[in-house]
């Protein structure tokens, strides 16, 4: 059999992984009324989202998964809400890059650090109160202290290793054939909360898990061990620089009940509710940032 | 700001901090650059326009072994970084 024929009748490969993009725009509003336009573009290791602002407020936000190529990342995002709105790159007067592909985004006026943008993001969207945020990354963790008006006054960042992340869940998804969304109910229902994960690494944690399923755990046990370890890694993280009340989850993984129930049992607190998609955080502080940079920009031309 | 630069891992946690805001009027006119001997720090312009100290990218996922020299085991009783900030805006968490 050659390539062609076989590749024609292997069975479809299901990524149960992969996570749902999604576009989004304030159908109630108009940009064109808007004074100001300002764009975020985070371009994360997994997921990249633009995020528009119309005089200060969020307007609308693609998000979708990262390519091969930073700047076609950039592009496609962005190209992914102006599509929607019948917007151009030249009506935009202010783009702000930021994430790990900051510097690569081809159109931005400037690039701003994701821990910056996330506690800025995290301020609008969960208002003043929020104090500490926890920002789980597709392959990193941040740990963010930041003040009433979003300035970052402490942070921690862990990026030396995918445990904790959005990756890792990515790939327990894969091994237990569980769509990614499903991953946090199914966590819930065991009889006896499990012991947690003990490898901090995500490929012996993979390892681990399937040493589990052979001795007879079910997959939603499994599932739960490896949602508690994601816990604890990330409560030591934050137990370093310390949680206060007015905490705020943003990433990917903020979607996930089953980590972010097990975190709020740990640090005893409740996370601050937000209707907005935690996963624009960070560029929709970039759009912010851009934001005052023009509005700055506009008092020093007055 | 204080910011972390480092990691955790098995075998313990390294973390150097920099107080920004005592960095941003540095006192010991940026003595941190040279009293490093591999070099880690650099000044950048920070998210809110502040020229502060930071540890270079490249060092962040290293500083166990890269600081080891330092250390008290290397005969040391003093980290070079440390003493020559002297408003004390640097530490190390191990």
């Amino acid at each position: 059999m050659n390539a062609e024929v076989a590749a024609a009748t292997a069975p479809e490969k299901k990524e149960f992984w992969r996570w749902q993009e999604n576009t989004w725009f304030d159908e109630s509003k108009n940009w064109k009324d808007a004074k100001i336009i300002t764009c975020g573009i985070d371009v994360g290791s997994v997921s990249s989202q633009a995020v528009i602002v119309c005089d200060g407020e969020l307007y609308g936000y693609n998000s979708m998964r990262t390519g091969n190529n930073s700047p076609d990342s950039a592009k496609n995002a962005l190209a992914g809400i102006m599509d929607k709105i019948g917007m151009k790159l030249e009506d935009i007067n202010y783009v702000v890059g930021t994430g790990y592909g900051r510097v690569n985004v081809p159109f931005a006026h400037k690039a701003i650090t994701e821990i910056a943008c996330h506690a800025r993001g995290a301020n609008y969207m969960g208002g003043s109160k929020v104090r500490t945020i926890l920002d789980m990354g597709g392959q990193d963790c941040k740990a963010i202290h930041c003040d009433e008006k979003g300035k970052v006054t402490n942070f921690l960042m862990n990026d030396k290793c995918a445990a904790g992340t959005g990756r890792g869940m990515e790939v327990i998804s894969d091994l237990m054939q569980i769509p990614i969304a499903e991953l946090g109910p199914r966590s819930f229902e065991v009889d006896e909360e499990p012991e947690a994960v003990s490898s901090i690494c995500v490929v012996f944690a993979k390892s681990e898990a399937l040493a589990l399923l052979k001795a007879g755990y079910t997959k939603n046990k499994v599932i739960a061990a490896y949602c508690q370890a994601m816990a604890e890694r990330v409560v030591s993280l934050l137990e370093r620089i310390g949680v206060e009340e007015g905490f705020f989850i943003t990433g990917g993984i903020a979607k996930n009940p089953g980590v972010v129930k097990r975190i709020e049992k740990l640090l005893g607190i409740k996370a601050v509710d937000t209707k907005i998609d935690s996963q624009i955080a960070g560029a929709l502080g970039a759009a912010l940032f851009g934001y005052t940079l023009m509005q700055k920009q506009g008092a020093k031309a007055a | 700001m204080i910011a972390n630069y480092g990691y955790k891992d098995g075998s313990g946690e390294y973390y150097i901090s920099i107080d920004t805001d005592k960095c941003i009027d540095c006192a010991a006119e940026r003595a941190c650059l040279t009293a490093c001997p591999k070099n880690m720090f650099e000044i950048i312009t920070d998210d809110y326009d502040d020229e502060v100290a930071w540890v270079k990218k490249e060092c962040t996922r290293a500083l166990a072994y890269d600081c080891a020299g330092c250390k008290p085991a290397a005969g040391y009783t003093s980290l070079p970084c440390a003493s020559a900030c002297t408003p004390g805006a640097i530490k190390h968490s191990w």
